[in-house]
């Protein structure tokens, strides 16, 4: 079996939650496996992400280099290439900087690439078997993926979070492979990190939220759930597709490049569920998903479930939200 | 500024119910409603756009066949220049990596300063992009949500990352960029302009044009290959509500106010 390496995230010395993930997924492709831990990165922050790994990875390879005290992809590759023996198996977190490091990566290792890993069927011969989504989720295939040289396999991110746990004894500890670097260049060079406006409505305050998406099909039936909102002292959030419309604020967008919200209970109308948008609804609110599709993938993450037309939906359930509050109020 | 955009047509899952066929080793395809991989189409909407500042020509290409060729007119009567069809029986059944190899062959045939695909394909895998950069040995960025042309062969690109945030980079010329969705406002195509580039022709390119090696693309050199399809639970399951829509409405206004939503 080829030898397995996790590639570890980290940012200001604390390791990413895709660590341990990345050691579960590595377990499931082979449970003997004993995966050593990949990192780059410079100074004081490095060698702390490398100290908090012990109790997940036996073993720990650093790789300090000051050209990688931000996580460029392009040197980082060209650093990985030179330490990473050919014929390896490569963990990433399918994320910003695993999509954006590990398909060359593949290319340089001369290896094959499998990507948004959900789950491992296991290894058959030559071949790991994996599980994708398609379609927005709608359908999973399993994908057999030659590792006769090597792969690089992404890994999407909470798919394996289930199956952490399992502690290992630090054995092998740190070692440091910064000497096999050399010197590093690269056509891209990182500038800044801008960070996200702020916006009118702060959605991470709200207790319910009435989330739209592609669903709600023009900017004008934005209206329709602002009432429902209003009528609710809820506020309303959004998919991705509702933003890159332009007919919601960038600070309305739950998910992974989106906001992180937390509300008890979270109303999804016309959002198909993909991993993206579920990514930024934490603390388990009570989700209940209105879509048209029977088979939208929304219904088998959501509590409660309506299939229904949410322009027809929504209004009638505005008008008895304020019916109900008149009579509250007499 | 010479722009190649590499686009795809693919089945458009948000007015699609897909449904897996009877054997199981794919998805019905027959009544699907196929369109522009989204991502693709904001990537030549930006190509336009830069041209428009800067100058120069937006060549769209795919790797495809006849059905394709929708989407190659689709983009032309938005505005790129060139349509080109990337197409050969030995292309067939080829996986993300024999793509971006036949990609490469249709690049050096050429001469790009920029190269633009979309982040991702509906079914595909977020890699051609990336891996045609480094068979080219071009700088690449994922996820790319806005561009600057500077002076001396050079960009200033943002990336989108975790929570709406961007990295800021400079990155030369020539090089790969996969572009995010939302990055601009795609213009609107009618049935008018499309019939205006109906009869510009759209040449052929097959391996033996490109140079290609046949034992590196299509179905012998795939090194990832799909079994079969299949329907995962991911979760428990919502509780269907089967009530009328009245019976629906009033339950989840009681369910909302039993988890503390209506005060
Ligand atoms: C790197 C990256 C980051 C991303 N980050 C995010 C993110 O932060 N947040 C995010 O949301 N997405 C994100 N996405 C996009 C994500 O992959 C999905 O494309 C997106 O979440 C889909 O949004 P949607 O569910 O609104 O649209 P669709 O998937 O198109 O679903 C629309 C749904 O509406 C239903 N519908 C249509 N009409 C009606 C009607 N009249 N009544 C009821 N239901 C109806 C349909 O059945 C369908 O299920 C990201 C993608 C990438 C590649
Ligand atoms: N057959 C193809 N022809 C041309 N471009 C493609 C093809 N497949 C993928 N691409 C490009 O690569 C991007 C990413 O696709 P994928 O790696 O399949 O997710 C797409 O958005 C397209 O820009």
């Amino acid at each position: 079996m080829a030898r397995i390496f996790a590639y570890i995230v980290h940012k200001g010395g604390v390791v990413d939650d895709s660590a341990v993930e990345l050691a579960a997924a590595a377990r499931k492709i082979d449970a003997a496996a004993s995966p050593t831990a990949i990192l780059t990165g410079w100074g004081a922050d490095l060698d702390a992400a490398c100290n908090a790994l012990s109790a997940s990875y036996a073993e720990v390879w650093k790789l300090a280099n000051e050209a990688l005290a931000y996580p460029n992809a392009e040197l980082v590759r060209k650093a990985l290439v030179k330490v990473l023996p050919s014929g390896s198996i490569v963990l990433l977190p399918h994320q910003h900087f695993g999509m954006d490091l590990a398909p060359g990566l593949s290319i340089k290792m001369k290896s094959t690439f499998v990507s948004d890993v959900v789950d491992i069927a296991g290894v058959e011969g030559a071949d790991l078997k994996v599980v994708r989504q398609e379609f927005g989720g709608q359908v999973s295939a399993h994908v057999r993926c030659d590792l006769s040289s090597g792969a690089v396999v992404t890994v999407r991110p909470g798919a394996f979070k289930s199956l952490e746990g399992a502690v290992v004894s630090g054995v092998g500890g740190v070692i440091d492979k910064s000497s096999d670097i050399g010197a590093l260049t690269a056509g891209r060079r990182y500038l800044e990190t801008v960070t996200a406006e702020a916006g009118d409505v702060d959605i991470t305050r709200y207790n319910v939220l009435v989330s739209i998406g592609r669903g709600i099909q023009e900017k004008e039936n934005v209206a329709i759930a602002q009432e429902l909102a209003d009528a609710l002292g809820a506020a309303v959030s959004c998919s991705r597709p509702v933003v890159d419309a332009k007919w919601m604020e960038k600070s309305r967008q739950v998910g992974s490049s989106g906001k992180t919200v937390k509300p008890k209970v979270y109303l999804a109308c016309g959002i198909s569920g993909s991993f993206q948008h579920l990514a930024g609804i934490k603390g388990s609110p009570f989700l209940i998903a209105i879509n048209k599709n029977p088979k939208a993938p929304i219904f088998q993450v959501a509590d409660v479930g309506i299939v229904d037309d949410l322009l027809e939906f929504l209004p009638e359930l505005s008008n008895r939200v304020r019916e109900m509050r008149t009579v509250t109020a007499k | 500024m010479e722009i190649l955009v590499c686009v795809r047509r693919v089945p458009d899952t948000s007015e699609n119910e897909i449904q897996l066929n009877s054997a199981g080793n794919d998805i019905e395809r027959d009544e699907l409603v196929y369109s522009i991989n989204e991502p693709d189409n904001y990537a030549v909407e930006e190509a336009l756009q830069i041209v428009a500042r800067v100058g120069g020509n937006v060549t769209v290409a795919t790797v495809g066949s006849e059905d394709d060729e929708e989407v190659l007119r689709r983009e032309m009567a938005m505005g790129a220049n060139h349509g080109v069809m990337i197409s050969d029986e030995a292309f067939s059944g080829s996986d993300g990596r024999g793509i971006a190899t036949i990609l490469k062959g249709f690049v050096e045939k050429g001469h790009y300063d920029l190269i633009l695909t979309g982040v991702q394909a509906e079914d595909g895998g977020a890699q051609v992009g990336g891996m045609l950069a480094a068979l080219l040995d071009y700088p690449f960025a994922s996820l790319v949500n806005s561009i600057e042309v500077l002076d001396g062969g050079k960009l200033t690109i943002s990336r989108e990352i975790e929570g709406g945030n961007r990295e800021m980079n400079e990155i030369d010329l020539p090089c790969v960029l996969s572009i995010q969705t939302g990055i601009n406002e795609p213009r609107y195509v009618g049935m008018r302009g499309i019939r205006q580039v109906a009869s510009i022709p759209i040449p052929t390119f097959g391996a033996s044009a490109l140079g290609l090696d046949p034992g590196t693309v299509g179905r012998v050199a795939v090194r990832v290959k799909r079994v079969d399809y299949f329907v995962a639970a991911l979760g428990k399951g919502a509780e269907i509500l089967h009530g009328s829509r009245e019976e629906n409405i009033d339950k989840v206004l009681e369910l909302v106010a039993a988890k503390g939503g209506l005060k």
